[in-house]
């Protein structure tokens, strides 16, 4: 993965307000695994779409965490699962999006 | 401005009540994870601009919209660009936020709401300037599927099948998948050609290959038939 996880995002918007930094990041470290797993049971089941809708609620925390390249990533792995495909290279990449962007947040 | 947010996911609320709370010209009455406990405040409160997110599960925002009476201006928030044309079909709409959103985006879409007469406003209904009467609009339909218009022709398509936010548009040549609902593709099919069979599935009759006990043969998909839906489909056959 080209890009890392970053605060840009939060801190542009939190304008300085670390309480509300801290916040945001504790919605998204609750947020993020729930989302993370219902797109794998989604995924294991073969419900490609709803799997996609899973996929479409992670693209807000790519954002959020500052990943733009990756956004893109999400964006065509989530019309793809919609389409009723499962394409290997989008998926390993959204894998290490996820991977990534778990590790980010348990260490912020 | 009085305003609620309608969001399912948390995150979403928490920068939008961040973004509200940094303009003076907002004051955040509620917050709601869906549309329904959405739907009962509007009915006991005053609200004038609601911040709503398109996609949500089961009730998403188009169909908010549209079963709100009296809707107040609506600033639409998503992640996703490819609604940007339905959303500008509702007179309600003031403005569609693309996640993320950053403050200066935020601060101008409350200008606009702000400047946005009341007497704007009519019915949560798509605007007639966009289609004026769909089902006399020719043989085409056009679809939004990844920020582009898609044209199909009506006659080619033989199936039309509910897949919970989004509906499966199947023809002779090739499947589409569309965010829109059952209710609004029926209103654009003529009557002549199209038949709901049951609460997931529009048939086109005319593709109609053979009819067993409660199922149609059409292409080569096995469709059930709803006990009510029977007796219109049965009038609809040349019977011999």
């Amino acid at each position: 993965m080209e890009e890392k996880p970053n605060y840009s995002y939060i801190s542009q918007l939190s304008g300085g307000d670390k309480d509300f930094e801290e916040q945001l990041l504790d919605v998204v470290r609750l947020e993020l695994p729930q989302e993370i797993e219902n797109y794998k049971n989604h995924l294991k089941t073969d419900n490609f779409m709803r799997a996609g809708d899973d996929v479409h609620k992670i693209k807000h925390k790519i954002s959020i965490l500052g990943l733009e390249k990756s956004y893109q990533v999400a964006i065509d792995h989530e019309d793809s699962l919609r389409e009723g495909i499962v394409n290997d290279d989008l998926y390993q990449r959204f894998e290490e999006i996820l991977n990534a962007m778990t590790t980010f947040i348990q260490k912020a | 401005m009085q305003c609620i947010i309608v969001d399912d996911e948390a995150a979403a609320r928490t920068i939008l009540k961040k973004l509200a709370t940094n303009n003076e010209n907002l004051e955040v009455q509620a917050e709601f994870s869906n549309a329904i406990q959405a739907i009962k405040h509007l009915n006991q409160n005053e609200v004038e601009l609601i911040f709503l997110d398109i996609h949500m599960p089961d009730f998403n925002g188009f169909d908010f919209i549209q079963t709100i009476k009296n809707p107040p201006k609506i600033i639409l928030s998503t992640s996703d660009r490819n609604f940007a044309i339905e959303a500008f079909e509702y007179d309600c709409i003031v403005d569609y936020l693309v996640k993320p959103i950053v403050q200066e985006r935020f601060d101008k879409a409350i200008k606009k709401a702000l400047n946005f007469s009341p007497s704007e406003i009519s019915e949560a209904t798509p605007s007639e300037k966009v289609e004026a009467n769909p089902k006399d609009s020719g043989n085409d339909l056009y679809v939004n599927i990844d920020r582009r218009l898609i044209k199909i022709d009506i006659p080619t398509i033989y199936l039309i099948e509910a897949r919970g936010d989004y509906i499966l548009i199947k023809t002779s040549g090739k499947n589409y998948t569309v965010h829109s609902t059952m209710k609004k593709i029926e209103d654009k099919l003529p009557d002549s050609l199209f038949l709901k069979i049951h609460r997931s599935f529009i048939i086109n009759v005319d593709k109609i290959i053979d009819i067993e006990d409660n199922s149609v043969l059409i292409e080569k998909d096995v469709i059930p038939v709803s006990r009510s839906n029977r007796p219109e489909l049965m009038k609809r056959l040349n019977l011999l």
